[in-house]
């Protein structure tokens, strides 16, 4: 007996360490100095909060080192394999994991004899945000891996949806009903039709939610799942849990603002409403004609530069133009020209993601700027590139009240000498808005493959 | 009760004190941040170390909880470091 309490109190102690680790490895991760060694900090804390669990174990050995060997396999299998362009459907397909992990221990708690009503309580709230995350998440996987196309709209989303809000009167039942009639039911009939419920509904809470708006997702998916371990801990009565869960749902919350503050939208907007139904067309009559340019003609106006600043998008990603693109910048610095590469917050799919690829191409990170840094230079800008971008270089956002994107912050191309915007076709834009900048004065248009058009830049330039 | 209160605290606490750590976050981090918070989460997997072991539902119910959460602190780590890698100065 004495021995057992022993092992507690120092399970705890290591708890308390690892979980001050998870704090300080997630204050490193933070900053570009300093984020190396955070994860490493970070992985250490999980080690020493895992092996310390293992001095007391009910489960059969096997099982655990199963799972764990299995688990650690096919975790590093992917990590190893994945390429940089489809990072943002593996973050989602991990975080949907991490949920499911949640969305078990809950239910396996569940089955256990002579809950009180109030870890009745956490275990529903558990499977619930559990089960939305982990479904959610492979949603989100499916539409950002293009596997899945179904949009809002459709019948089937909509059935989806309406199983959502069912969704949200069921939890207040399954949460309230043993306190109200003061019996904890062992296994009522209707755990089971909760748990897939459960899991019905989180389809329905990402399926209508547009690509563009991605970004917003993964983070909250990102939030959601620290949220469900933080319960899990709760239910457990387990710090580290608390803790470490508490961080990501803050982190993943913080990112989610980041992002809905990138796109001037609210949050419940982006998640409940949608582009489509905001948007009602602004004058897009007074377009005009495009003018189209070669590639050709562009070295030549970029050979004379001698500032250029390169806006990418999910099309570069698309495109898997970011090697091309970092080769076109070196060329143009060795030719004297000035070369910055200007990030919008909500570019591409996930936060960040233009960085990870222009890194992944070895583009330095100090040539990277944020929209607030280029926007008052941008005059002085010989040639600005926009590769693929379409919404956050649309001028309607600070021009045209009525547009639907009016308010978001965008990198001001159109002030720039002159704009090429690379593009495969004319069709707009995730948010569906005519965008003005096509049909400026100052606008070239490179029709085509990103990579290719690039390409035949670079070759030109090597000549 | 007394315990989910104290727990509840510790909950809290560390949400507000994750929101401030992480506040002003440089955008070229975003994606690291998310992925090593991602992997972070994986913590589920000292939870599911915790059940316990009655009949083969139970059992069942533990292997898969410790096998998607060891996927998820495996593969979450590793991809963090490999993005972070990438990350220079030239």
């Amino acid at each position: 007996m004495e021995n057992i309490a022993n092992i507690q109190v120092i399970q705890n102690i290591v708890y308390i360490i690892s979980s001050v680790m998870f704090i300080l490895g997630i204050k490193m991760l933070g900053k570009e100095a300093t984020a190396v060694k955070g994860n490493y900090l970070s992985a250490l804390a999980m080690f020493s909060a895992v092996g310390i669990t293992c001095l007391s174990l009910e489960i059969d050995i096997k099982i655990i080192l199963a799972g764990i060997l299995l688990g650690g396999l096919i975790g590093s299998l992917i990590a190893i394999k994945v390429k940089m362009t489809a990072i943002p459907e593996m973050v989602a397909l991990f975080n949907g994991f991490g949920g499911l992990a949640t969305f078990l221990i809950a239910w396996s708690q569940f089955n256990e004899p002579g809950n009180s009503i109030y870890q009745h309580v956490l275990i529903m709230l558990t499977i619930y945000i559990g089960g939305i995350t982990f479904s959610g998440s492979l949603i989100a996987y499916g539409k950002l891996s293009e596997k899945l196309k179904l949009g809002k709209g459709s019948t089937i989303t909509n059935i989806f949806i309406s199983f959502f809000y069912l969704s949200m009167p069921a939890l207040i039942y399954v949460v309230a009903e043993p306190s109200l009639s003061g019996l904890i039911p062992q296994v009522p009939s209707y755990f089971s039709i909760f748990l897939v419920l459960t899991l019905v509904a989180g389809i329905g809470f990402v399926m209508p939610i547009g690509g563009g708006d991605m970004p917003v997702v993964i983070s909250l998916l990102n939030s959601l799942s620290g949220i469900a371990a933080a319960f899990a801990g709760l239910l457990l009565l387990n710090n580290v849990l608390i803790v470490a869960g508490s961080l990501v749902g803050a982190s993943g919350l913080i990112l989610t603002i980041i992002m809905a503050k990138a796109m001037n939208r609210t949050i419940t907007n982006i998640l409940f409403v949608g582009y489509a139904s905001s948007s009602q067309t602004g004058s897009s009559e007074e377009q005009g004609e495009v003018k189209p340019i070669t590639s050709d003609d562009a070295y030549l106006i970029l050979e004379n530069a001698s500032s250029v600043l390169v806006v990418p998008g999910y099309g570069m990603a698309v495109a898997q133009a970011q090697h091309v693109v970092r080769e076109m910048g070196e060329l143009l610095e060795e030719n004297g020209t000035e070369v910055k590469y200007g990030i919008h917050p909500v570019a591409g799919r996930m936060p960040g993601h233009m960085n990870v690829l222009l890194a992944e191409a070895n583009v330095s990170y100090d040539l990277l700027a944020e929209p607030e840094d280029v926007n008052p230079s941008m005059d002085t800008i010989d040639v600005a590139i926009v590769i693929g971008a379409n919404d956050v270089v649309n001028p309607s956002a600070t021009e045209e009240e009525g547009s639907p994107i009016y308010g978001m912050p965008i990198i001001e191309v159109h002030n720039a000498k002159t704009v090429f915007v690379l593009k495969r076709s004319m069709s707009s834009g995730f948010a569906g808005v005519q965008n003005p900048l096509f049909f400026r004065e100052n606008t070239r248009m490179l029709f085509g493959d990103a990579k290719e058009s690039i390409g035949q830049i670079v070759a030109e330039f090597k000549d | 009760m007394e315990i989910y209160i104290l727990l509840g605290f510790v909950l809290l606490l560390s949400i507000f004190l994750g929101l401030e750590l992480i506040s002003k976050v440089p955008s070229t981090l975003h994606t690291p941040l998310m992925s090593g918070a991602n992997a972070i989460s994986g913590i589920a997997l000292v939870g599911a170390l915790m059940l316990s072991s009655a009949g083969q539902m139970q059992d069942i119910l533990a292997f898969g909880a410790i096998l998607f959460a060891s996927i998820n602190v495996f593969g979450g780590y590793l991809v963090t470091n490999r993005m972070l890698s990438m990350f220079k100065k030239k």
